[in-house]
């Protein structure tokens, strides 16, 4: 087998890779913060709601979690718009089911932080007279953001990690810049081994700017 | 449900790939994970050190990318082209051991140092140190989330259908471009999913609850 590396191509297309990155970024914050919403709120249906909904929530978790994300990006790219009669582009697919799929994780994380607030910081909301929605909004949430945090963050670069996904559906994200650039110009080990790189030294970046966030807020315990 | 039955005999064709090269992938990543989880903890600094960036370059790579990468490299490396199942296993081999080292230098650190202290005390050397002191506790430590891990190599290996290995994600998507209705053979290839890593999950929460009352 005589296979010469060779990296002209991938220089030559490298705005392919610059701006896939970007793309994967954007994905990245679109998708966490849908799913941070939408993960907040069954968080809080869970710990707050009645049974029946608690179950619905716990059964959406589960559902969830236990599936490959790549079925579940097929599934909503190729499944969902046959039985919906709607269609979306491929980008727009992928943030629903990245955003589907992030907060079945956030779920488990706000919930855990919701169960984290001492119990005497509620008690002393009610001392004071706060109402439900204030001792919600003054009280838990701040608590249970500060001691999310490291978790928050870790599932924020998992998330980033998680858009080279996107490429199966032609998202022209940074790993669609490697992928495209074996297919047309069967450089794939080429494109792949920069890519890569790239993934790393961002997820790199992140990991040390969540350290930073986490020494000013994160409650130690 | 017509197209669910035609479907089902090629999915639980695709579950069985599914299962062996998971079931092959899990025993490799048990064997070298347990092995450097335990040099990370006892071997020389260099050592270490490489075991640490191994796990730290793994953990900051998407898993396609790393699969792909590993997958199109080891012939690259190798200079002739291998069989594309043992490339495959061998790129999520690759991904696995970094968590299951994790796992095991996890479990490892988690044993209290005065047991260590303790073993010298009664004057055991190194290695029933850790053979019979430090590993029986650890292990109890280890199973539950190497169970979890399980769940993760289950999923990891729907990757490997992007290098055309038919397991069941490929199944799932040859039968579903086959027959142009492919809302239930996706339903019916989440609940084969979600059976697999149910069953999974739920074992590794049951032997949490079982260890748990060892922890102090």
């Amino acid at each position: 087998m005589t296979y010469h590396i060779n990296y002209n191509f991938v220089w030559l297309y490298f705005d392919k890779f610059y701006w896939g990155l970007l793309l994967s970024l954007e994905l990245a914050a679109i998708s966490i913060l849908i799913g941070a919403v939408g993960g907040l709120m069954l968080a809080l249906v869970y710990v707050d709601g009645p049974r029946w909904a608690r179950r619905l929530v716990a059964a959406y978790v589960e559902f969830i979690r236990n599936q490959p994300l790549l079925l579940l990006v097929y599934f909503v790219f190729y499944g969902v718009p046959t039985v919906g009669g709607f269609k979306y582009g491929p980008t727009v697919s992928f943030i629903i089911t990245l955003s589907i799929y992030s907060a079945a994780y956030l779920v488990e994380i706000f919930r855990a932080g919701l169960d984290a607030v001492p119990k005497g910081q509620i008690d002393a909301g009610k001392a004071i007279g706060l109402t439900p929605r204030q001792r919600l909004l003054h009280v838990r949430l701040p608590t249970m953001f500060r001691v999310t945090l490291p978790a928050l963050g870790n599932q924020f670069v998992s998330l980033f990690k998680d858009t080279s996904f996107a490429y199966v559906i032609a998202v022209p994200e940074l790993t669609y810049a490697a992928s495209w650039l074996g297919a047309n110009k069967f450089r794939i080990f080429e494109g792949l081994s920069v890519a890569a790189p790239m993934y790393l030294v961002v997820c790199t970046i992140m990991f040390a700017i969540l350290r930073r966030l986490e020494r000013r807020y994160a409650v130690r315990r | 449900m017509e197209v669910a039955l035609y479907s089902l005999p090629f999915l639980l064709k695709g579950a069985v790939v599914t299962l062996w090269v998971s079931a092959i992938v899990a025993s490799c990543s048990l064997l070298l994970g347990v092995l450097l989880g335990t040099l990370a903890c006892y071997a020389p600094a260099p050592i270490r050190w490489a075991i640490t960036l191994y796990c730290d370059t793994v953990r900051g790579i998407p898993v396609p990318v790393l699969i792909l990468t590993v997958y199109y490299a080891v012939p690259l490396l190798l200079g002739f082209p291998i069989n594309n199942y043992a490339d495959a296993i061998l790129a999520l081999t690759v991904f696995t051991t970094a968590q299951v080292t994790e796992i095991a230098r996890g479990a490892i650190q988690s044993i209290h140092f005065g047991q260590i202290e303790a073993g010298k005390a009664i004057g055991l050397g190194f290695w029933p140190r850790v053979l019979y002191v430090v590993f029986p506790q650890a292990i109890r430590r280890f199973l539950p989330p190497w169970v979890n891990n399980l769940t993760d190599v289950v999923k990891g290996s729907a990757l490997i259908s992007l290098v055309g290995i038919v397991e069941l994600m490929l199944q799932i998507k040859q039968v579903a471009g086959r027959i142009y209705v492919p809302m239930p053979v996706y339903i019916a290839g989440t609940i084969i999913y979600f059976l697999i890593n149910y069953s999974l999950s739920s074992a590794s929460r049951k032997l949490e609850g079982r260890f748990a009352h060892i922890r102090e």
